[in-house]
């Protein structure tokens, strides 16, 4: 019973907080974004938050550890953070765009953008609304769909701050683009939802990393949606990397869309967190399209990773491929989940999928669910899915040769893990990637 | 393209070929299910007290029940108080013999091609035939009774050998498992009963055929499969039923029960009516099958073809429950027309050193919609448990579909667990390599299929893979992909 009234009281949170919101936001409301906000938190009204019965977060019963532990009924604080508290989270060796987020909300005094303006089009989500009607109507929650996902429905409505991206036709943008989200959990619990729009023109090419990290002990919780729209011939490849605190819950969404011939890579790495849920949307909407989803997860302690995949290839003679790798220690829990959609039209695809998992304890889990659903018949997909531990024979080989028990370990855990790592194509970030691992790798395993 | 077409065309417009009736005047209940339907069941039956409780048990727990929708199959709701639940041939004798058999029934057997007497003379097998709910002769039963088998009737068994009913019916699939199994335990008409005792082998297969006869009936089979300690059996299911109109709910229950030991091999053709080009009509296949490892070294074996049925819903599952079992599960499904299917199995290590292993083939046709579902789940103390899964689709044609949705839950971290899973059509240099030489496209394209399906048909008792050829072969006529 208490259970029930609970469970309305949060998403009544939610709503309430949305009606503050439009107070708040008086003069804006007449903005395009604001009906969608509106359509939005009906439709979150209609789904709520969902709990272990709905399939999709069957394993991940985000309904029950948010009401454990956020407060939702005041609206989100922008946060403070000094800067030389942010100073040693940025990633080392690379010349890069730095954008950066305080609980969601870009701060330009933090930023530096190294790019110049006619490659690179920078805006905070907000003034962007405003000033950019035209380009976010024609691209804001068109893709996201708010209608199925409760988190995507909630970002949606509260849809206020994060950044607007827009590449124009034929540039290349050589640096990086980094985004490092910031939560501000000194003093208290904090939640932000931001909210990310890039828009990368014909024949462009460029490199996204989102980087989160929390400041502060306290409990902290993101709810982020990146729409990334990757026009004709456009190559995007888009870094993930999740290192954060033992208190910092994630739910992310990133939705692409991908026009005729363009190239799109993704790239997630989770090496810590406490209950984290990644989805990765990609429709394949043109032909010839090219898509790579790469992701490792490296799990210790209580840390809870649940990682969805979507590939959905509408049109004929386009690519996917997919390679998840995980290594589970301690009571840490995996979660894998691969959908490749290929419609009846998108004749000619090759799919492919693959999700590797190593469990090092017996009081970790992995609940895998690599899913193929097709409707053409001139298809070759496949996937693949195993879980072990590692091989007593390589083991035996390596020791055989004088390597100690735990260094054989490490070495055959690293080299599983490589064979993501490697994809990487920025090689500063490459290296750095490569030391985290291998160090947590020698602490841990 | 245009050959293509035409040959799906003729594909597609297959007729059923076992589609006829036969007038036999049916015992039948009213329709719709109520507390009097399932103690009118019961009666009818003469069944004793604590059965009827247990049925009572069911139907309560069925009404509290949603049916279920996450299976990937689409249909228009079922109306359950529209059912009859209930409808036996007229006999006034029990049959001893062959001789005393309504010749209607036999005429329906020699129709399928299973002539009992041809059965007992030539194959050796014993078949308890199921016609309509009741089943009308068993054959060989004296000759399995000498080794102690017990090979009867559902009621049969709950009238003769009531203790052992009574301690096995319901342990592997509880009354309050799922809603069709709910559904099942309350109206169970009858089925097969099969009790293998200690260290017996079974010298033949088992053998059961199932068909559907009256209009408007659901059939609500039940078998229950018993081995004891070091037995051995090999159990075969056939379909086979006439054309309808209306759609006809198929809600069985498999239940097989293996002590240390012991191996069952369990094998079913399933070639219920799939309705017409349109879709109309066809059987309702909702069938819940599972066996339990429960003593060490046990073994159970799944082995599925299955052609028919407008919707196919079952997923024949192994509780690998003592250590060193092994559960198997081999699998053939050919959906046409507008057919679909969800079919796969589950596989629930809990045992230390427990396999499993699972090859499901999947060929789509026409408009129809096939799917794998499947669990392999390793609990916590299952050390050392070890699976491998192999699911292919193979496509024919552009408006079907082939889908696949394995669940992998892993606790413990020997268990070493492979998936793997494609989906194709046949290639066009697996068909050019036949034609250059000198094998036409049509022939060709029932070898690949054949060999593609081998290493399920492989697994079917003689008897059986010469049917399972049979019915693929004919399903595979004209259809060039």
């Amino acid at each position: 019973m208490s259970e029930s009234t609970k469970d309305i009281s949060l998403e009544k949170e939610f709503i309430d907080n949305f009606e503050a919101l439009e107070s708040r936001i008086n003069g804006a409301s007449a903005l395009p974004v604001h009906k969608v906000r509106k359509e939005a938190i009906s439709a979150f009204q209609k789904l709520g938050v969902p709990t272990s019965k709905n399939e999709e977060y069957k394993f991940t019963d985000l309904n029950k550890t948010l009401r454990k532990n956020f407060d939702f009924s005041s609206p989100a604080h922008p946060g403070n953070i000094s800067s030389d508290l942010i100073n040693n989270h940025f990633l080392p060796d690379m010349d890069t765009n730095k954008l950066v987020f305080i609980n969601g909300i870009y701060s330009s005094e933090l930023s530096t953008i190294v790019s110049p303006e006619d490659q690179l089009l920078v805006k905070d989500f907000s003034s962007a609304s405003e000033e950019n009607k035209e380009e976010l109507q024609s691209y804001f929650a068109k893709y996201a769909d708010y209608d199925s996902d409760a988190f995507v429905a909630l970002n949606t409505a509260f849809a206020e701050h994060g950044s607007f991206i827009h590449i124009p036709d034929n540039k290349v943008v050589e640096k990086p683009i980094a985004l490092y989200f910031f939560n501000d959990a000194q003093e208290e619990k904090s939640y932000n939802q931001p909210r990310n729009l890039f828009v990368a023109g014909k024949n462009s090419q460029a490199s996204f990393i989102e980087v989160f990290n929390t400041i502060g002990d306290s409990a902290s919780f993101t709810n982020i949606v990146t729409e990334i729209v990757v026009n004709e011939n456009a190559h995007i490849d888009y870094y993930k990397i999740q290192n954060n605190r033992d208190s910092a819950f994630h739910v992310g969404t990133t939705q692409v869309w991908q026009a005729r011939s363009s190239h799109f890579s993704a790239y997630t790495f989770t090496l810590n967190g406490a209950m984290i849920r990644n989805n990765l949307n990609i429709a394949s909407d043109g032909e010839g399209c090219e898509s790579h989803m790469y992701g490792l997860y490296l799990l210790h302690g209580k840390t809870h990773v649940d990682n969805h995949t979507v590939v959905d290839h509408i049109k004929p003679n386009s690519f996917s491929n997919e390679l998840y790798k995980g290594i589970m220690e301690d009571q840490s829990h995996g979660v894998f989940n691969g959908k490749v959609y290929v419609r009846q039209a998108a004749q000619k695809t090759n799919a492919f999928q693959s999700n590797k998992n190593i469990l090092l304890s017996d009081e970790a889990t992995i609940n895998s669910k690599p899913q193929l659903e097709i409707w053409a018949d001139d298809v070759k997909c496949s996937h693949g899915c195993t879980t072990g531990q590692l091989d007593e024979e390589a083991m035996f080989y390596l020791q055989s040769r004088g390597i100690s028990k735990e260094r054989a370990r490490v070495l055959l855990l690293y080299a599983f893990a490589t064979d993501v790592l490697e994809n990487v194509k920025l090689e500063p970030l490459k290296n750095y990637l490569e030391n985290l691992i291998s160090e947590r790798l020698h602490k841990d395993f | 393209m245009s050959k293509d077409n035409q040959i799906l065309e003729e594909f597609t417009s297959k007729e059923y070929e076992h589609g006829w009736n036969i007038d036999i005047e049916a015992d039948q209940a009213p329709k719709g299910l109520n507390e009097d339907i399932v103690r009118f069941i019961s009666a009818k039956k003469e069944e004793p007290e604590w059965l009827l409780e247990w049925r009572l048990k069911a139907f309560r727990a069925w009404t509290k029940m949603k049916e279920p929708k996450w299976a990937n199959v689409k249909f228009p709701d079922i109306n359950y108080q529209d059912i009859i639940y209930y409808s036996a041939p007229k006999q006034k004798v029990k049959p001893k013999s062959l001789n005393e058999v309504d010749p209607e029934l036999l005429e329906t057997f020699k129709k399928l091609g299973i002539s009992l007497e041809e059965q007992k003379r030539l194959t050796g097998v014993a078949v308890d035939a199921v016609l309509d709910s009741v089943s009308v002769a068993t054959t060989f039963k004296d000759k399995l009774a000498e080794m102690g088998i017990i090979f009867c009737s559902f009621s049969e068994a709950v009238r003769e050998h009531p203790e052992l009913v009574k301690k096995y019916i319901g342990s592997v699939v509880p009354t309050s498992d799922n809603y069709f199994a709910a559904l099942n335990s309350a109206v169970f008409s009858d089925g097969s009963f099969c009790y293998i005792p200690k260290g017996v082998r079974c010298p033949m297969e088992l053998s059961t055929y199932f068909r559907i006869n009256a209009a408007n009936t659901g059939q609500f089979e039940r078998t229950l499969i018993v081995a004891e300690e070091g037995s051995y059996v090999s159990y075969l299911e056939g379909c086979t039923a006439p054309q309808r109109d209306e759609n006809q709910l198929h809600a069985a229950v498999v239940e097989i029960y293996a002590k240390k030991d012991a191996e069952v091999k369990y094998s079913t053709v399933q070639n219920w009516y799939p309705g017409d080009k349109e879709g109309k009509g066809g059987i309702y296949n909702f069938v819940t099958k599972r066996g339990i490892c429960a003593g060490d070294n046990s073994k159970i074996s799944w082995t599925q073809v299955e052609t028919g049925s407008s919707i196919t819903w079952k997923y024949p599952s192994c509780i690998l429950k003592g250590d060193n079992s092994i559960g198997e599960f081999y699998s053939v499904a050919v959906t046409n027309n507008r057919q679909q299917a969800d079919t796969g199995t589950k596989m629930i290590h809990i045992g230390k050193n427990t396999k499993s292993r699972i090859v499901s083939k999947g060929v789509s046709a026409g408009y129809s919609q096939n799917s794998y579902r499947g669990q392999v789940k390793v609990m916590k103390r299952a050390d050392g448990a070890r699976n491998f899964s192999q699911c292919d689709s193979l496509l024919m044609g552009d408006k079907c579909g082939a889908h696949t949705f394995p669940y992998i839950d892993i606790e413990n971290k020997s268990a070493q667990i492979e998936h793997e899973a494609t989906t194709s059509k046949i290639g066009e240099d697996q068909i050019f390599y036949c034609t250059q030489r000198g094998i036409d496209e049509e022939k060709a394209v029932a070898l690949i299929v054949n060999g593609y399906c081998k290493e399920v048909l492989n697994q079917l008792p003689m008897e059986f893979a010469v049917e399972a050829q049979k019915l693929l072969a004919l399903t595979l006529e004209g259809s060039v992909g």
